[in-house]
């Protein structure tokens, strides 16, 4: 049985802007060997998660730096329940404080991943936690 | 002509030069110099040293002139900060238009010259506070603003007629002039004595800061209505604030930033110009903002060659006249990309260095990041702090007692030259695919700003530069900052506050207002009457964007990476 790519999709969802972050890993990526999707901006949650199923991915990385992950990383989590795709893993990173990754991780998102932290980290980070589904 | 240097002095220098250079080395063949290469942060080789030998053909009035003088490479105002220092202006906004009130008197108590306003995601993207798409962002990274009643409790108390007012905002623009405009007015102030900006940039939207809501070119007709109301109506405001800024932050090196941003006013002016505006009339009120890095001469440089390249374009290029319109007036904040998470007290010195050198290249105004702006909005205390920063630069340090005091050093201004030069070669390469519009289409800058930031990440991954506390002198246990905490009641309160103006307001006034903007769309006309009109009778932020959205079409991010 062939395995295929790790199939990552980075995210942003709501109105922020901020994509520098999200297109560096988005690269990154891309660069590791991952097969990637990228969003573009100004994703509902609605959106995110009806892409990653059409596109079949093991993981998404959703990006945020203005403030709205406590509403909007949440609503992704009870998307992906709703819709029976918990299996897909979520990561999130950005400006998000040290006092909400305990609440977001006690939500579902694995690992959050902060300003600062080399992309080599994010990328082994995924090679251990995602696995690629049997094509 | 005024060559600074004979070229008798050359060959002595030269033959100086190179006898230092065999005993260097001869000192590195022991000890090897400390790096392989030495970078700015824009990944620009910096030579050893800077002799007269790197500015052979300086002339002085051609190339630098005095202060207030064409190129003005030195200031646009003949007395810089011998005369007026420059505006202390700190971009705030969180919460309601009540807590941001509260901010702004906190901060001119503090003795700050002049106000800037930070609009929440929805507020920048079109969208009211009650919309599905606002839920989780309102307040959250700015304030709040849905009605001409939140702009009147914004500013009040505040002396509007006497403090200029800078606004970030893009596609709405239009609609939150009107209202500012529409304020001032229901407070007795006359329009013609408002002082102040709109950031009103639309193209380094598209193309780095990615707050969108119309197509390019329509986005482009709103910013030249507002340029043509201001010019007969509102004489006083900058009408745009083209911005470098936000290119930068996105990861753009030194030089695109400045070719960018002088390739969007290039095309602004076009743009009025077609439109059937004398070009002296409307370019004295273009003003610029810019980024002031981590990499202290090379953004010297940037902003002395950003305004001897303005000139240029201005004079030669579109054959203005008046000396006003060759000014590159420009605003400045430090580099908030520039800030790291760990050890946030380092941010201090980091903005401390970032302001200095927007200070030595003649900034009109300037934004100090607070230390803990990379961790959320700032507290009062870190808002405080770089507000003081400011001050200390200002009035103990001495730098501001002479003017361009870095002016003559072969360092900068070799660097000045070169900055120029590779961004003239940027624009042209933006002019020979069609202007900037159609470099945007192409995805021409968003590509080069991608790969220049792709390239940084990979440099500081790799420990080729360094970040203090990063990847470098790090520390396991890190002191803790405070962090400002919105009050997750606050979208209530502003959603109803917005549901009973919508019930109270005259509903048959509304609908005509609405349809008003959307004939003048149709028809092309300036939209900016109708536009003050309609927030005068509480048409909200949304409803008009609404119009806009109708009429135009929305753009959809491409998502390149």
């Amino acid at each position: 049985m062939s395995q295929r790519r790790i199939r990552v999709m980075v995210a942003k969802p709501g109105l922020d802007g901020h994509d520098r972050g999200a297109r560096v890993i988005a690269r990154a990526f891309r660069d590791a060997g991952f097969e990637v999707v990228y969003t573009g901006l100004h994703q509902t949650p609605e959106e995110i998660v009806e892409a990653a199923i059409q596109e079949d991915v093991d993981m998404i990385g959703l990006s945020s730096l203005a403030g709205a992950h406590r509403f909007l990383f949440p609503r992704v989590m009870e998307l992906l329940k709703e819709r029976g795709v918990e299996d897909i893993v979520v990561c999130g990173g950005g400006i998000i404080p040290d006092d909400d990754i305990p609440k977001l991780k006690a939500m579902g998102v694995k690992e959050i991943f902060t300003p600062g932290t080399p992309l080599h980290k994010i990328v082994e980070w995924v090679k251990e936690n995602v696995k690629p589904r049997e094509a | 002509m005024a060559k600074v240097f004979n070229d008798s002095v050359f060959k002595d220098i030269d033959e100086a030069k190179r006898k230092w250079e065999a005993k260097l080395e001869r000192i590195f063949q022991e000890a090897p110099e400390r790096l392989k290469r030495f970078i700015t942060v824009s990944d620009r080789e910096i030579n050893r040293i800077y002799t007269p030998l790197d500015v052979k053909e300086l002339d002085y009035n051609r190339d630098l002139g005095f202060p207030g003088e064409y190129p003005y490479t030195r200031g646009v105002q003949p007395s810089m900060y011998r005369g007026r220092l420059w505006t202390m202006r700190m971009f705030a906004g969180l919460g309601t238009a009540k807590d941001t009130n509260r901010r702004f008197h906190l901060l001119v108590n503090a003795g700050q010259t002049g106000l800037s306003v930070a609009f929440d995601m929805p507020t920048l993207m079109g969208y009211d506070s009650d919309s599905p798409r606002s839920r989780g962002e309102i307040g959250r990274c700015g304030v709040a603003i849905d009605t001409v009643k939140d702009m009147e409790e914004l500013f009040e108390g505040l002396p509007v007629d006497r403090l200029t007012t800078s606004m970030t905002i893009n596609p709405p623009a239009s609609v939150i002039w009107a209202m500012y405009i529409a304020a001032a007015e229901n407070r007795g102030i006359p329009r013609k004595l408002l002082g102040g900006t709109i950031q009103n940039d639309m193209l380094k939207e598209f193309i780095a800061q990615k707050t969108f809501m119309l197509p390019p070119i329509p986005s482009v007709k709103l910013i030249i209505d507002t340029v043509e109301f201001g010019t007969k109506q509102v004489p006083k405001w900058n009408t745009i604030s083209i911005s470098g800024y936000h290119i930068r932050e996105a990861g753009s090196t030194a030089v695109q930033e400045l070719a960018f941003t002088l390739a969007d006013g290039i095309a602004y002016t076009q743009a009025a110009i077609e439109r059937g505006l004398d070009v002296d009339d409307f370019a004295p009120r273009f003003s610029f903002f810019f980024n002031s890095h981590i990499d202290f001469f090379e953004e010297i440089a940037k902003f002395r060659a950003a305004r001897r390249m303005w000139a240029k374009i201005m004079r030669e290029r579109f054959k203005a006249k008046n000396p006003r319109s060759w000014w590159l007036r420009f605003h400045t904040q430090t580099a908030g990309c520039s800030l790291t998470a760990q050890q946030p007290y380092n941010n201090i010195v980091r903005t401390t260095l970032e302001a200095l050198a927007a200070v030595l290249g003649g900034t009109q105004s300037l934004h100090t990041n607070s230390l803990d702006e990379v961790l959320a909005l700032p507290t009062e205390e870190a808002a405080t702090i770089a507000l003081r920063t400011q001050q200390i630069i200002a009035e103990e340090s001495g730098v501001a007692n002479t003017i361009d005091p870095l002016g003559g050093s072969y360092f900068v201004e070799a660097l000045t030259n070169k900055m120029e030069e590779e961004a003239f070669e940027i624009i042209q390469k933006i002019d020979d695919m069609g202007g900037m519009l159609a470099a945007i289409e192409k995805h021409y800058p968003q590509q080069e700003i991608a790969d220049s930031a792709y390239k940084y990440q990979l440099q500081l991954d790799s420990g080729e530069r360094t970040l203090v506390g990063v990847n470098k002198y790090v520390m396991e246990e890190e002191i803790p900052v405070e962090i400002l905490e919105i009050d997750e009641e606050l979208e209530r309160i502003q959603i109803e506050k917005l549901w009973r103006i919508k019930e109270e307001r005259d509903q048959g006034k509304v609908k005509e207002c609405l349809e008003k903007v959307g004939e003048a769309c149709f028809k092309d006309e300036n939209v900016m009457e109708h536009l003050i009109e309609a927030v005068k009778n509480y048409c909200t932020l949304q409803e008009l964007c609404d119009v806009y959205r109708s009429v135009y079409g929305t753009y959809r991010d491409p998502g390149i990476f």
